[in-house]
């Protein structure tokens, strides 16, 4: 039947054949409906961020190597302040602020969502695009204008100097009568630029996920990635709001003299903190799920067998994302919580070890009995596998509210977040890149400098923060430019991981180079008969608009073989 | 047969690592022990002592030598500061055994990856199983989880009841409040006066025979081995008052009056720092706390000006028809918003 988009769209007959033909430069890459580009531009946006982000950490890791105060007075005058101690010292909560913000919102979140979301949801339940492919666009130049808001910030006065000082956390009263200056105003809207792009992606990737499966492909024959982005969306789409009503009043409290957060005026700092932490627990689980789901996919096609235990992976992801919604006040447990509150969260929050437990030991279990490649994705898959245990089992630690007391606030917990967060949802990330990069470009990245990426910064990374534990356990605080001299040891040995970390990545991105400029042109399916989703029936890289005719998921079908040819019996 | 191996593995794996991670830490701490401990002088350290002290209660009070390795870190230490509380030492217990959960679990999950990397490689195992389910194994690790945790959550709901436990109504009152950027500690059963703390400068510290950037001109002094009702606030953002070697920490939030029970088994100094980004010298706030017995601790009071007011020890009645020393300052007589006087009914 013709409808008036039909009509509309009749010149586009001529094209209807080619399901290749790409739109100009500047329409394709700025203009951009298309999932795949899209999620290219998350990508790139990512690694650009990453690169920002990663140097400076190493500027913090350079000022910690020894005591005193070495390089900050330089920075000072390097952003546009004064050298002056006070100013000196501001630049590191800059620093910190910054590191927080865009490796959260910017990095990880990005590449992640945006990224290999978009990229391989459609692909994998046999979509032709997004549900909503003009809000998809719109979701990317959000997050990139919130970016440049968040930059921006870093150049205008914030109280003791230029940039936000405030922590990655904003908490009130020092992001409000605690920091004058335009430079947190500019870091909350980069939040609310970010998080409603957010919003509208997991908007967009819900309606997706449920509405445009191929036939046959139902909820629990979907690939885990798909479900971990599914579980995922909703949480951005349950939490998101509440970060941005609270950074809202954080807003009308610094400039139009609401009292929210203000005790004075009858309102509550803390009320700030439970309302951030209620988005911001679910926030790292927003972080880590898609993760999990491609550390699913890999495990399975590198070990040849499907995922052991496939419901139970679903539903631990569900169970984690619903429980993530109820343990907010363990960041909360030295405010003055009330004995039975913290009780409660005590207990609340041990109990997501759980469903963690069974997704480890069901990787475990769905290697048992496999006959094992050791391509790039499955030795970082392997080592995502135990440095995220080694981030669980000391996130079990912290849970314990009485037993928190004494490593709240240190590098103890710097070295859990970034045990789960830079060991966990990063080498997940790589492992999601190696895995998907020749699909993506069309061309095969060296194995060899994927090892040698892997070996270095697995040893890096631990390098950096496995020494940063026992820092926090003899009482180092964290945010601290300056530190007594019995930290000196083990500083010294992190900011020497720094360095290995930072040399792996070298070879990470001469990788990439070395594929555009002589990788070998990747097949179909180049991992062979483990990989059993629909992406690997598309040639690589896809054609710009895929599935024109619908892939059908047959009744022999099951969660793990979706391109399977063996007919039903 | 095949678990009984398993449990030797873990065990002399995790045996391994404590040796290995425990003996350069013992040689550091021997190290650190001898090397600050000479530049103690305590005529020094009388000399640059708040002269206010030293004039009001001439030899009364003189801020004590702080002990290496006690209530401060140590070089190259791997380890929780050894604790000197009631409430720390049994949370150091819950703490040894999470470490041991902790090591177990991460070298169980390590010992299975690399016994599946090893056995199932594509070379001893070319032809995968299509095994995908056992609901018994799943059942065994789903439960055995829930129990460790159990055996963790009661230790700890029993470790969160003890550091909430009421102090005595007649525990001493201190009251910490946190400044950008420094501590006060206020006194209010002693006569209310308030004590500034600031950090040390390098040179001050070093003169004093004290670690750097945990250093304060004016301690903290509490009496050592009662129960001390600690209030804690702040006057502008929010600061955190903590101890690591007395497992304390309680954010200073302006507009609230968070209280603890706080006990120090014995004299000595312990090292705090702000544990709440608070700006720019949030690095600068250190928290040093002096435990004396409570004879010294009455003798501090009185040489920084202040009452022992203790009516049982020293006889002295409270007058009823001043407020409560506590009282909110409303409720003196005249105050503003104290309103009228209570009107008395004649007794004809």
């Amino acid at each position: 039947m013709a409808t008036t988009a039909d009509n509309f769209q009749a010149h586009t007959d001529d094209h209807a054949h080619d399901a290749d033909h790409k739109p100009g430069f500047f329409a394709r890459w700025f203009m951009s409906t298309n999932h795949k580009d899209i999620g290219t531009l998350y990508l790139i946006f990512a690694i650009f961020a990453g690169i920002i982000g990663g140097a400076i950490s190493g500027i913090m890791r350079m000022e910690l190597a020894e005591p005193g105060i070495q390089y900050l007075q330089w920075w000072a005058e390097f952003m546009g302040g004064n050298a002056d101690f006070d100013t000196s010292l501001h630049m590191w909560n800059v620093f910190i602020t910054a590191h927080g913000l865009i490796m959260v919102f910017f990095m990880v979140m990005p590449a992640m969502i945006g990224g290999f979301g978009n990229w391989f949801v459609p692909l994998m339940i046999g979509a032709p695009d997004m549900a909503f492919p003009r809000m998809n666009n719109i979701s990317f130049w959000l997050t990139v204008a919130g970016f440049c808001s968040l930059l921006f910030s870093l150049f205008v006065p914030g109280g003791t100097g230029p940039g936000a000082g405030v922590g990655w956390t904003v908490y009130a009263p020092l992001s409000t009568t605690g920091s004058t200056g335009p430079a947190v105003d500019f870091a909350i809207f980069s939040l609310h630029l970010a998080g409603a792009g957010s919003i509208l992606g997991a908007t967009n990737f819900i309606t997706t996920i449920f509405n445009m499966r191929a036939p046959g492909m139902t909820l629990h024959k979907m690939p885990l990635f798909v479900w971990s982005v599914l579980v995922t969306a909703f949480l951005l789409l349950l939490a998101l709001p509440v970060l941005a009503a609270a950074i809202t009043m954080l807003l009308t409290d610094r400039n139009f003299g609401t009292t929210f957060f203000d005790p004075a005026g009858g309102g509550d700092p803390i009320l700030y903190q439970h309302l951030f932490w209620f988005f911001g627990h679910p926030e790292v689980y927003i972080m880590i799920l898609p993760g999990f789901g491609m550390i699913s996919q890999i495990v399975a096609t590198f070990s040849r067998k499907p995922v052991f235990g496939y419901l139970g992976m679903a539903y631990a992801m569900v169970a984690i994302g619903v429980v993530g919604f109820v343990v907010w006040a363990h960041h909360m447990y030295t405010v003055g919580l009330d004995v039975n509150t913290k009780m409660y969260f005590t207990a609340a929050t041990m109990v997501i070890a759980v469903p963690t437990g069974v997704k480890i030991f069901s990787w475990i279990a769905t290697m048992w009995g496999g006959s094992i490649e050791f391509k790039s994705p499955m030795v970082w898959a392997l080592g995502f596998i135990f440095l995220f245990t080694v981030g669980g089992v000391t996130g079990v630690y912290l849970a314990n509210g009485g037993v928190d007391d004494v490593v709240h606030d240190t590098y103890f917990v710097v070295a859990h977040f970034h045990y789960v967060l830079s060991m966990g949802a990063v080498f997940s990330m790589f492992a999601g890149f190696y895995y998907w990069f020749p699909k993506m470009s069309g061309r095969w990245h060296s194995e060899l400098l994927s090892h040698i990426h892997f070996w270095l910064f697995f040893i890096g990374v631990n390098v950096i923060f496995f020494p940063q534990h026992f820092l926090g356990l003899q009482g180092m605080p964290r945010r601290y430019p300056d530190y007594a001299e019995a930290y000196t040891f083990w500083n010294e040995i992190s900011s020497l991981g720094y360095h290995i970390m930072a040399l792996s990545m070298v070879f990470f991105f001469i990788n990439i180079i070395y594929a555009f400029v002589a990788g070998k042109k990747a097949e179909d399916n180049y991992w062979g008969e483990g990989a059993t989703t629909l992406e690997w029936s598309l040639s690589s890289p896809p054609p710009f608009h895929q599935f024109s005719e619908l892939p059908v998921i047959e009744e022999h079908h099951d969660h793990h073989d979706h391109i399977g040819t063996a007919k039903p019996a | 047969m095949k678990t009984l191996g398993l449990h030797r593995i873990v065990a002399s794996l995790s045996l391994a690592f404590a040796l290995v991670i425990g003996a350069p830490a013992a040689v550091a701490q021997d190290a650190t022990a001898t090397e600050q401990l000479e530049s103690v002088d305590p005529a020094e350290a009388a000399d640059v002592a708040d002269p206010e002290a030293v004039s009001a209660g001439s030899d009364a009070y003189t801020p004590m030598a702080p002990t290496e390795g006690k209530g401060m870190p140590v070089a190259g230490g791997i380890d929780i500061q050894p604790q000197y509380s009631e409430t720390g030492e049994y949370a150091y217990g819950l703490h040894i055994w999470l470490f041991w959960v902790m090591v177990v679990i991460s070298l169980f999950v390590l010992a299975l990856l690399l016994y599946v990397v090893f056995r199932f490689r594509k070379s001893a195992n070319p032809v995968p199983s299509k095994t995908s389910h056992n609901t018994t194994i799943e059942i065994i690790w789903t439960v055995v989880p829930a129990l460790i945790l159990l055996a963790i959550a009661v230790p700890s709901i029993t470790l969160i009841s003890k550091q909430y436990k009421t102090p005595p109504a007649d525990a001493i009152t201190i009251k910490a409040i946190g400044y950008q950027w420094y501590w006060g500690y206020a006194y209010p059963d002693n006569g209310d006066f308030e004590i500034v703390s600031n950090m040390l400068t390098e040179e001050e510290a070093d003169a004093r025979g004290e670690p750097h950037q945990l250093a304060v001109d004016n301690r903290m002094v509490v009496p050592a081995g009662v129960p001390i009702r600690l209030q804690v606030t702040a006057a502008d953002v929010i600061h955190s008052f903590a101890v690591p070697s007395l497992w304390f920490k309680m954010d200073a939030v302006p507009g609230r009056l968070n209280e603890r029970i706080f006990q120090v088994d014995e004299p000595g100094v312990y090292y705090g720092q702000c544990s709440e980004l608070c700006g720019a010298r949030h690095g600068y706030m250190p928290i040093a706390v002096e435990a004396l017995p409570m004879d010294q601790y009455n003798a501090w009071v009185l040489a920084q000006g202040g009452t022992v007011a203790g009516a049982d020890e020293a006889g002295v009645e409270a007058d009823p028809s001043l407020p409560p020393l506590q009282g909110p300052e409303s409720s003196a007589p005249g105050a503003p918003g104290a309103g009228a006087p209570p009107v008395e009914t004649p007794a004809a």
